[in-house]
């Protein structure tokens, strides 16, 4: 699945999205002879390896964990990701694309994919998707990538280089257990069940990550996403990546490295040596944070009203700075929205500290 | 006939401070009912100034301002008054004349107690107010009873305390339209009462900033907490009615009502001080467009005035509290008001677009009108047309037994109307039976 870094912005873009792709990367894909719908990779072949460490500061919004149910079920969902795409329709100026963060579908079935995929056509930027596990284990991925592409892939914007993975690989506690595709998606739902295996990202795509960077400057600034943290949190919780350790390695030559993940829904900081990461704000719910794990640098959220069913929930945007960093936002629908600046994780959360709320955290 | 409802009313007193004050007011309500019709008005619908003041003798007997209202701690009081407004019986008289004083408008119609008047709960039982020239603004006035007990003031909280707040309809132009506060002192600075007023008040001469102290340390004796729920939650189980009971249950539970407002002993005010949308102006309006509209609006003049200005006479009124935070999670949000005397302040919602309090249920029984800003507290709440009724009689339960003719009043008036008509009944949306976006 990840043996090549097709973009599943492709089947995505509607006409007009679609026009705001270079013409050197059309001609380029023309060239190559993969067609008009393989942008993203062609540009990744025409710039090639090596690129400058020189970065455009530019904007991407992101929008996440929206977990939709049928809508006769839950309304609730829908709405919130209406909301999340008006939202980001309505930035001026637009985002240079827009990251889907994972976990589109509550338990992976083909309505639900397709009710979201039919409401982020309204987003009028590009779309980049990267697959959670609520989409994946009922057909294992079949119906996302019908729709969607690919879930892994890279490419090249204004001087960085960004990576999508898919981390929420499993191991196969199924077919010994011989579990129907709903009793396995069942299980990955749920938290707190020691039956389904921790998330990874796995030795082939590890691999093929090695691959992706290797032509690529120590000094050229790295964007990841990841679904759940590259890093170990909680496993219960599958707030982790088992194999974090090993894709941090790969990670650790470049001077600044950035990931992006969803999976946590809440306000959530870390860094790991050269490595910064940014949780996103699910637009369906915010878990509490982890009982144990939690990384120093995170500002917890207060509480989220019971009542409210938008506390705590949000989306968000990404201001990729001229050296790579990042300036966070989470955009909160019923508190003021909040950013993480690069200069608080550059300094170790000396400097830039965000505001922390007023009430205890949970 | 009059005079058998108000022992009824006073038969379960048994704090007997008040006892006594029900003994020196019974004979005052034992005149015969002034019907509305009957009340002389003056400028805008409003009753005359004279008038007012009378009735304001009667509802409020002089007291020693200087103290807590008879139903307040001390500390908490204390904590609604300002260190530099401390409460005096002159500062509290100088106020009250301020209030009442047409002279503070552009064209001398228009006073503090044309919208927000003795004999109309304290407001103009408008849907919308109306300034000098015959303005309309874009929403409705709040009641200036109780406003001291509110932590945030106007409909968007754009202003922090009474003090500032009050200074701000004698200068917006479609209110009472001065040009600005200076206009306004030299209205009054002539006058020798006035001049000897400000004098014992604040020990200065006249000037805007003690005419908004003034007038926020009249306000804060208009404390009328003392209603029949209030004795039902004292423990005085026959209170209320067994409907406006079964009312208070659905309040808590099936209604949701208490999210935002929240009714308990230690706090029986019914507003959290916070801003949601409920949808009510999103029945008319395109919210990203004026947010559009708006931000450009306030760039070009970030002023305080400009944002008084536009929150009440541009369509811009709709965006509420997002006018003062430029926060998208505010936008079509509005302070939710406190629910005393509830009954006696219609219309209702902050454009005075919702007639009756069965309307008011109907809007949040449909699970208010869907939009991208709706608060997330709002839900269908698939309540039954008899469950409407004891909401609502729980809700006229929560006017002071001062204003008990009036709230009878509107009762029947309500009542009646809801009888014709219910514009915002929506069973199919109250009970889910169609999705807010499938409309």
């Amino acid at each position: 699945m990840e043996s090549n870094s097709k973009n599943i912005e492709t089947k995505y873009m509607d006409r007009r999205a679609f026009l705001k792709v270079s013409t050197a990367a059309m001609g380029a894909a023309v060239a190559s002879g993969l067609g008009p719908f393989q942008t993203f990779q062609t540009v990744n072949v025409a710039q090639g390896a090596g690129s400058s460490d020189k970065v455009t500061p530019f904007r991407f919004a992101y929008i996440s964990d929206s977990h939709l149910y049928e809508k006769k079920i839950n309304d609730r969902f829908v709405r919130a990701l209406l909301r999340a795409v008006a939202d980001v329709n309505s930035l001026e100026p637009q985002p240079d694309f827009v990251f889907y963060g994972g976990d589109l579908a509550q338990l992976g079935q083909p309505k639900e994919l397709e009710l979201g995929a039919e409401i982020l056509k309204e987003v009028k930027a590009p779309v980049k998707m990267m697959v959670g596990e609520h989409d994946w284990y009922l057909d294992m991925g079949e119906k996302w990538r019908e729709l969607f592409g690919e879930p892994v892939y890279s490419w090249d914007h204004k001087g960085v280089h960004l990576v999508t993975l898919n981390s929420v690989v499993e191991r196969d506690f199924w077919t010994a257990r011989g579990m129907t595709a709903m009793e396995r998606m069942m299980t990955v739902a749920g938290l707190d069940n020691g039956v389904q295996s921790p998330f990874s990202v796995g030795e082939r795509q590890r691999a093929w990550l090695e691959k992706d960077l290797a032509g690529y400057s120590d000094d050229t600034p790295l964007i990841v996403f990841s679904h759940s943290p590259l890093y170990k949190l909680y496993k219960k919780w599958n707030f982790w990546t088992d194999d974090a350790e090993e894709v941090q390695a790969i990670l650790k030559r470049f001077k600044r490295v950035v990931v992006i993940h969803g999976h946590t829904h809440q306000l959530l900081t870390n860094r790991i040596g050269n490595i910064h990461f940014h949780g996103m704000l699910s637009t369906a719910w915010p878990w509490p944070y982890a009982p144990e794990g939690m990384p120093e640098l995170t500002i917890e959220m207060s509480r989220p009203d019971p009542f409210n069913a938008n506390d705590g929930c949000g989306d968000g945007e990404v201001h990729v700075q001229a050296d790579g960093l990042v300036d966070k936002v989470y955009n909160l629908w019923n508190r003021t929205p909040l950013t993480v600046g690069r200069a608080y994780t550059a300094s170790w959360g000396k400097e830039s500290v965000p505001p922390k709320p007023n009430r205890a955290s949970y | 006939m009059n005079i058998i409802r108000i022992i009824s009313i006073y038969r379960f007193v048994r704090v007997p401070i008040v006892a006594l004050v029900a003994v020196v007011l019974l004979p005052l309500f034992n005149t015969k009912a002034v019907v509305a019709e009957d009340i002389p008005k003056t400028d805008h619908g409003a009753a005359t100034m004279e008038y007012q003041n009378k009735e304001l003798d009667r509802l409020l007997p002089s007291v020693d301002v200087s103290k807590a209202p008879s139903s307040f701690d001390d500390v908490v009081w204390k904590a609604f008054i300002p260190e530099d407004n401390s409460m005096t019986a002159e500062r509290v008289a100088l106020g009250r004349k301020l209030y009442f004083d047409k002279r503070l408008s552009a064209d001398g119609t228009v006073s503090c107690a044309t919208c927000h008047d003795v004999t109309r709960g304290f407001t103009d039982q408008l849907a919308v107010s109306e300034g000098i020239k015959d303005q309309l603004g874009r929403r409705n006035a709040p009641t200036t009873l109780n406003v001291t007990l509110l932590q945030i003031v106007f409909l968007d909280g754009r202003s922090p305390t009474l003090e500032h707040q009050a200074k701000q309809p004698i200068i917006n132009p479609i209110e009472m339209g001065m040009p600005d506060g200076q206009a306004a002192v030299d209205a009054i600075k002539g006058d020798a009462e006035y001049q000897a007023a400000f004098k014992k008040a604040y020990g200065r001469k006249v000037n805007y900033d003690d005419i908004g102290r003034a007038i926020a340390a009249f306000e804060r004796t208009l404390v009328f907490v003392d209603s029949p729920f209030r004795r039902f939650l004292d423990g005085d189980e026959d209170a209320i009615s067994a409907e406006a009971e079964e009312g208070w249950e659905l309040y808590n539970e099936k209604g949701r009502c208490m999210t935002c407002h929240p009714m308990n002993p230690s706090n029986p005010l019914g507003t959290d001080n916070r801003f949601h949308n409920v949808g009510v102006s999103a029945r008319h309006q395109d919210f990203e467009g004026l947010a559009k509209q708006a931000l450009k609006a306030m760039e070009e003049d970030p002023s305080e005035r400009k944002l008084d200005e536009l929150a009440l006479s541009t369509d811009m009124s709709e965006l509420g509290r997002f006018m003062v935070t430029k926060n998208r999670s505010d936008i079509g949000a509005f302070r939710t008001p406190l629910l005393l005397n509830i009954g006696i302040t219609p219309p209702y919602m902050h454009d005075g677009t919702v007639e009756t309090l069965w309307d008011v249920m109907d809007h949040y029984n449909k699970g208010g009108e869907a939009n991208l800003f709706l608060d997330g507290g709002m839900e269908p709440l698939a309540l039954t047309e008899e469950e409407i009724n004891s909401i609502v009689a729980f809700l006229f339960s929560l006017t002071d037994f001062r204003f008990a003719e009036e709230n009878q009043r509107q009762f029947e008036r309500q009542r009646a109307q809801a009888k014709k008509k219910r514009p915002l009944r929506d069973d199919d949306m109250a009970f889910r039976l169609k999705l807010a976006f499938e409309k």
